[in-house]
């Protein structure tokens, strides 16, 4: 790659940037804070427009071509979301801003709470966690509390399916449980009878995802909330997968305490449209006094002739803050833009669309690839990215071969509970022309495993970085381009 | 794959050579092909540590995955592997040999009468083949 960095672009005394006149009373800075050891690179506007758009020619983006990730749900953000998040009374409300001067804010909050708690199938929502494993990490937490609550102290363990997301023991484990893993039975769904031999009193609760990570939808979901409940424990649902459910059934109608919502994929902006995600978690009954506060409420009704008055309330035993201020707001806008432009019915049709065109690629892509999960999937499948009858080729080498035909990778080597993984989610976004395209060349590319290995282990051939070396990027870090002389 | 015949396994990939009342253990060449190139061990416990079978004792990551090693037997931790922490890829060139993990002398050598032979432990892993 031939684009240096934006340090070695630098040259000294040039400048794209000139202060407007201050409109408030200068102040010097103290002097124990001045230093002149600072490096900063110095540009002209132009050297870094530029640069970064040459930087964002080298990159493979949602805007640009399909974008396969499997469980990041990497659909088409509307451009609609980036002009209402720039709504100058939206961009430009402060956190400290009276309550009675931020209404429009806190009217839209209000309703994605309301919009949230009804597509879900929940009591109460809390919008404030950053983004999905923060909001996993918030719900456990509600768990905990909750069992402490009750004085039920000997619920130690989490139960979590050997197919989750490596979030979900991330979180049980920093929220103080034990970790037990539940097997995953020959039709992809939770092991029933293992479950039942795990469940005692000193079960906190489960951690699901529905659709799983094979995509498939769980067909015990009823029966695994029924005995977690049963014996005392709590069902946290990760919501990753919720792109497969909206409009056709809710999480909280299956049995599920807590979930968090994933508004940077479900609801658009995959992997926060370049910015920051939104986790917002929702709750039953048992858990919503729970919730992590403020949460956004009506604090006077309103009549003909005056609009309600929108506040923040605590609940009742809540767990505590766990953001700044109220989340990431210029997000839940976008969300709520999405869901205001669909409207229930158009929500259905995502979930109808994702689930049709994973399905169609996954009909295209049986017999050359082998699936060992298979059945009628949800909003993405898995395959397995090796063949007996090629066996130079592993699933990476798949991957890289489909970046010289101009697409993004599937998610590859997760699930773990499949070998050679790849885990594949179309998204609603794309057309059947994009879907035949991209099958064609995976079955071009199953063919070349078998005829001309070499193309696929060298590959990529077309693209800016060739093969990157993964055990050098893993063990040789350089994540500093300058040390300060005081530190080296 | 490789499955040396004077070895015992045990069903989360970890091989045990006895010596005596001394266990040295490590992982299996499936186990090696399977985490794909290995860039980091760490082991968590001590030499002098009294360790139980089933109990963690390392942590292994490779470029696709991290994974957990325990000890399949109980006993007091009498050596551990230095080199493995500076050459972490020596478990994907040498699992069997220079990348052996930890040293145990046993306190309870019954416990290897609950690990697979070689012939058992192919049959396992090729059953896992889904």
């Amino acid at each position: 790659m031939s684009e240096p960095t934006i340090f070695e672009l630098s040259s000294p005394g040039r400048t794209g940037v000139t202060f407007p006149q201050a409109d408030v009373p200068l102040t010097p800075l103290p002097v124990e804070l001045l230093r002149d050891n600072l490096p900063l690179p110095e540009l002209s506007e132009v050297d870094v427009v530029r640069h970064f758009t040459r930087l964002s020619r080298l990159n493979y983006c949602i805007d640009y071509g399909l974008y396969p990730l499997g469980s990041c749900t990497m659909k088409y953000n509307p451009k609609i979301n980036e002009a209402t998040a720039r709504f100058p009374g939206f961009a430009y409300v402060h956190p400290l801003q009276p309550e009675e001067t931020v209404q429009g804010s806190l009217y839209l909050m209000y309703h994605l709470q309301e919009w949230l708690k009804e597509i879900a199938g929940f009591s109460a929502v809390s919008l404030q966690p950053a983004a999905g494993a923060h909001g996993e990490l918030t719900g456990v937490l509600m768990i905990r509390a909750y069992h402490q609550h009750r004085g039920d102290t000997k619920r130690t363990r989490i139960l979590i399916p050997d197919s989750a997301h490596g979030t979900n023991p991330a979180t049980s484990a920093m929220s103080g449980f034990e970790v037990v893993p539940v097997p995953t039975d020959k039709q992809g769904n939770v092991d029933l009878g293992v479950l039942r031999t795990l469940l005692d009193d000193t079960i906190a609760g489960i951690m699901i995802t529905n659709p799983n990570t094979l995509g498939l939808f769980d067909q015990n979901i009823l029966e695994v909330t029924r005995l977690v409940h049963e014996a005392g424990g709590l069902v946290y649902g990760d919501g990753a997968n919720l792109n497969a459910l909206l409009g056709i059934t809710r999480p909280g109608d299956l049995g599920i305490d807590v979930l968090h919502f994933n508004l940077h994929k479900t609801f658009s902006t995959p992997h926060g449209g370049g910015g920051p995600g939104s986790g917002p978690v929702g709750a039953s009954d048992r858990l919503k006094d729970f919730l992590p506060g403020p949460v956004v409420e009506v604090l006077e009704e309103g009549d003909e002739d005056y609009p309600p008055l929108y506040g923040f309330v605590e609940p009742k035993h809540s767990i505590g803050r766990v953001k700044s201020f109220y989340g990431h707001f210029g997000i839940m806008v976008r969300a709520y833009t999405y869901i205001a432009m669909h409207g229930p019915e158009g929500l259905r049709k995502i979930a109808e669309n994702a689930v049709l065109n994973a399905n169609y690629l996954q009909a295209r892509l049986r017999g050359t690839y082998k699936i060992p999960y298979d059945r009628i999937c949800m909003h993405e499948f898995v395959v397995e990215g090796k063949w007996e009858d090629a066996p130079e080729v592993i699933a990476l080498d798949i991957s890289k071969r489909l970046m010289d035909y101009d697409f993004h990778p599937p998610t590859n080597y997760f699930p773990l509970i499949v070998h050679d993984a790849l885990m594949i989610e179309p998204t609603e976004t794309e057309s059947r022309q994009t879907l035949d395209a991209f099958a064609d060349v995976m079955i071009k590319i199953a063919e070349e495993a078998h005829t001309q290995p070499e193309l696929l282990k060298s590959a990529p051939h077309h693209t800016p970085v060739r093969r990157v070396d993964e055990v050098k990027a893993a063990k040789d870090l350089v994540l500093c381009c300058w040390i300060p002389e005081e530190q080296k | 794959m490789n499955i040396p015949a004077e070895l015992k396994y045990a069903t989360t990939d970890e091989w045990v050579k006895v010596e005596g009342d001394v266990a040295t253990i490590g992982i299996t060449d499936y186990a090696q092909d399977s985490l794909s190139d290995v860039v980091f061990f760490e082991a968590i416990v001590s030499v002098g540590d009294t360790i139980k079978s089933k109990q963690q004792i390392a942590t292994v990551e490779s470029v696709k995955a991290a994974a957990d090693i325990n000890s399949p037997v109980s006993g007091e931790v009498i050596a551990i592997n230095e080199a493995l922490a500076d050459s972490p890829e020596l478990v994907n060139k040498d699992p069997y040999g220079a990348a052996w993990m930890i040293k145990v002398k046993m306190s309870n050598p019954s416990e290897l009468d609950n690990l697979m032979d070689a012939a058992g432990y192919e049959s396992y892993c090729s059953g896992r083949e889904h």
